[in-house]
């Protein structure tokens, strides 16, 4: 799939053709910089490594900064890779802007770092329906996760039993967006609905 | 928030909408559409308040029909309303009224602004 990494503006909403609202997740995306293709040949696979996002060069590791100085460019703050399908043929050293990849009615998946929700119980962390009673005995369990096994067999809780914990901060992908706008003087990605992740973490877009 | 509002800016045509606040009576004009035919019908209520900013501002307005109330909330730039028009100018303390929803009768009723 080819695609391109961006960054998360913020939400708002616009009118369609028919005067009906539409939630909108702003990204900011590209133009990323190809920082290597990877053929058959060389690396046993084919694709393309993009790069996004300034910083400063003493920020960067020397590792790093000879990579980018291979393709002709700034340091960077995200490399992703992916698959060598763009409409057109790309170069080391091009830089994608987002008209060339998205149009308007695509639909794409986006994948981000979910918002950390800290140590969160049974109920919102697996959807648990918890008691659903206030009386009848109970007083103290509203939102427990109730029996976790039975007793002589097995004798344990199986692996995997889902439980409280940690919740959130992990590899999301939505997938089906579709790109209500798209903005080229200011390289502006509009999907229609939500993507994971908090204000300013980067996203990748694949179509 | 800038590149919010330049979004806001650039896809949302901003309307001109009259002064009005919570507790004025107002009627707003919005058309319907049925298939391939619009028609406009109105409604008219008092302002129960406004929520928001910018271009994505809405207002909730309130009306009894018959014993029952209804309340409808639109936003401010929505392309279906035609118009607005302030028909009473209300003088309540609070932007947000929702203190109405639990009055009937002569306890409703709002004291008119002057000036």
């Amino acid at each position: 799939m080819p695609g391109l990494i961006g960054k998360k503006i913020g939400m708002t909403s616009i009118y369609d053709a028919n005067g009906k609202m539409i939630p909108c997740t702003i990204v900011e995306t590209g133009p990323c910089v190809v920082t290597q293709i990877k053929t058959e040949d060389v690396d046993g696979y084919s694709s393309v490594q993009l790069a996004f996002g300034e910083m400063k060069e003493k920020n960067l590791g020397q590792p790093l900064i000879g990579h980018v100085k291979k393709a002709n460019t700034t340091p960077k703050r995200k490399f992703v890779e992916f698959d060598n399908d763009f409409s057109e043929a790309v170069n080391l050293g091009d830089s994608i802007a987002v008209d060339k990849v998205f149009v308007e009615g695509d639909f794409v998946d986006v994948v981000g770092t979910s918002k950390g929700k800290g140590f969160q119980g049974v109920v919102k962390r697996h959807g648990f329906g918890g008691v659903g009673q206030s009386t009848h005995g109970q007083h103290n369990r509203a939102r427990h996760p109730g029996s976790i096994g039975a007793g002589s067999t097995p004798s344990r809780v199986f692996k995997g039993m889902r439980m409280a914990g940690r919740m959130g901060g992990t590899r999301t992908k939505i997938q089906n967006l579709r790109v209500v706008k798209v903005d080229a003087a200011k390289n502006l990605l509009l999907l229609k609905g939500a993507v994971p992740g908090h204000k300013n973490s980067f996203v990748i877009i694949e179509k | 928030m800038d590149i919010v509002s330049y979004v806001q800016d650039q896809y949302i045509t901003k309307k001109d909408v009259p002064e009005f606040s919570s507790g004025d009576t107002i009627t707003v004009y919005y058309q319907i559409r049925e298939g391939e035919k619009v028609r406009t019908q109105f409604f008219r209520g008092i302002v129960l308040q406004r929520r928001g900013a910018g271009a994505t501002e809405t207002f909730t307005i309130r009306k009894m029909s018959g014993n029952v109330g209804v309340e409808r909330i639109f936003p401010i730039n929505s392309p279906s309303i035609e118009r607005i028009e302030v028909n009473k100018k209300g003088s309540v303390r609070r932007a947000r009224i929702f203190y109405q929803r639990e009055r009937t009768g002569k306890s409703a009723r709002i004291r008119e602004r002057r000036g």
